[in-house]
């Protein structure tokens, strides 16, 4: 049943025309609840949640930072997917999706390396070390450029996404490291207090402005990557039948 | 609230500078890269449309050369 169901979705979503349909249902949604979840939970961070009893302010950072990062380290993780599938399958949404993934995960690779360095410099004296987590998030974001400047290079789209797709798989391997590098080796950067399983060790009054800012910008992403794989899927179906009525209609 | 005043508030307990220039890049990124999707789509509706129209001259001409 479940089985199924995935087999469908997966057969469904993977035709260009189907996911242009589906997204423009759902993009006039998701874009401004994916804001307002962002700003509401941005101005309950900075103006509302308590000083943190040693550091003050400044760890107000943290409410841009975590979400930055996992949803750069999240969108790396999907980026691997649509690799895998586009180089062994060779589906054309996952050769988009490599596409359309990769410019916004690079952005928020690089907010990521940008207020950890800000908010290294009042907590630890320093703005960069080059230790185990942030050097691998450093490579994250080469990896993301990568992908993004193989696509540009190569001229023809398949055997680009072929070349990214494998760039894609192996960078999964340095997301792992991102990941455990605080668990594995000393670092300067503290370890996760936010735990999928078991309990958080951060207040509830600075995790619930945490974890929704998180969703905000989570969701942020994903529809910053429907628009970019809607132009993309437009292009590359440009000579069908269905791509040249919407233009001639003006349609969105 | 967690300040006195909005002084207090943008001062951020003398780590103002670290916070807001954190947020202000964040933004910056977050916002060039919304607005670049969003333009790139414009884009090629753009491109796309400005093709239909030159094919459609095109058979106009041929029909009127009687071709």
């Amino acid at each position: 049943m479940v089985w199924k169901t995935l087999k469908r979705w997966y057969h469904q979503l993977g035709s260009p025309r189907y996911f242009y349909t589906f997204s423009s249902t759902v993009l006039p949604w998701l874009t401004p609840i994916a804001l307002l979840t962002l700003v509401t939970g941005l101005v309950w961070g900075l103006a509302f949640a308590p000083a943190d009893y040693q550091q003050g302010n400044s760890y107000r950072i943290i409410f841009i930072h975590v979400p930055a990062s996992s949803g750069a380290l999240m969108g790396y993780m999907a980026l691997g997917v649509a690799g895998l599938v586009a180089v062994v399958w060779r589906m054309k949404m996952a050769e988009v999706m490599l596409k359309a993934i990769a410019p916004f995960g690079a952005a928020l690779a690089a907010i990521s390396l940008v207020t950890g360095a800000l908010w290294g410099k009042p907590t630890w004296g320093t703005y960069w070390q080059w230790d185990a987590r942030m050097t691998s998030m450093l490579i994250l974001l080469f990896m993301y450029v990568g992908v993004i400047a193989l696509q540009n290079v190569i001229r023809d789209p398949r055997q680009a996404a072929r070349a990214a797709g494998l760039l894609a798989m192996v960078g999964v391997i340095n997301v792992v490291i991102v990941k455990y590098s605080v668990e594995w080796v000393q670092t300067l950067h503290q370890g996760s207090t936010l735990k999928m399983f078991g309990e958080s060790t951060i207040d509830p009054a600075m995790k619930y402005p945490l974890l929704i800012s998180m969703l905000g910008l989570w969701l942020l992403y994903a529809a910053n990557v429907l628009i970019r794989a809607r132009s993309e899927v437009m292009w590359r179906e440009r000579r069908s039948k269905w791509v040249g009525k919407l233009v001639r209609e003006g349609n969105r | 609230m967690a300040f006195d005043s909005f002084a207090d508030f943008l001062a951020m307990g003398r780590h103002g500078f670290y916070v807001w220039s954190a947020y202000g890049i964040s933004a910056l990124l977050i916002i060039a890269s919304m607005v670049l999707a969003v333009r790139g789509q414009g884009r090629v509706r753009q491109t796309l449309a400005r093709q239909q129209r030159r094919e459609q001259q095109f058979s106009e001409v041929d029909d009127e050369s009687g071709t």
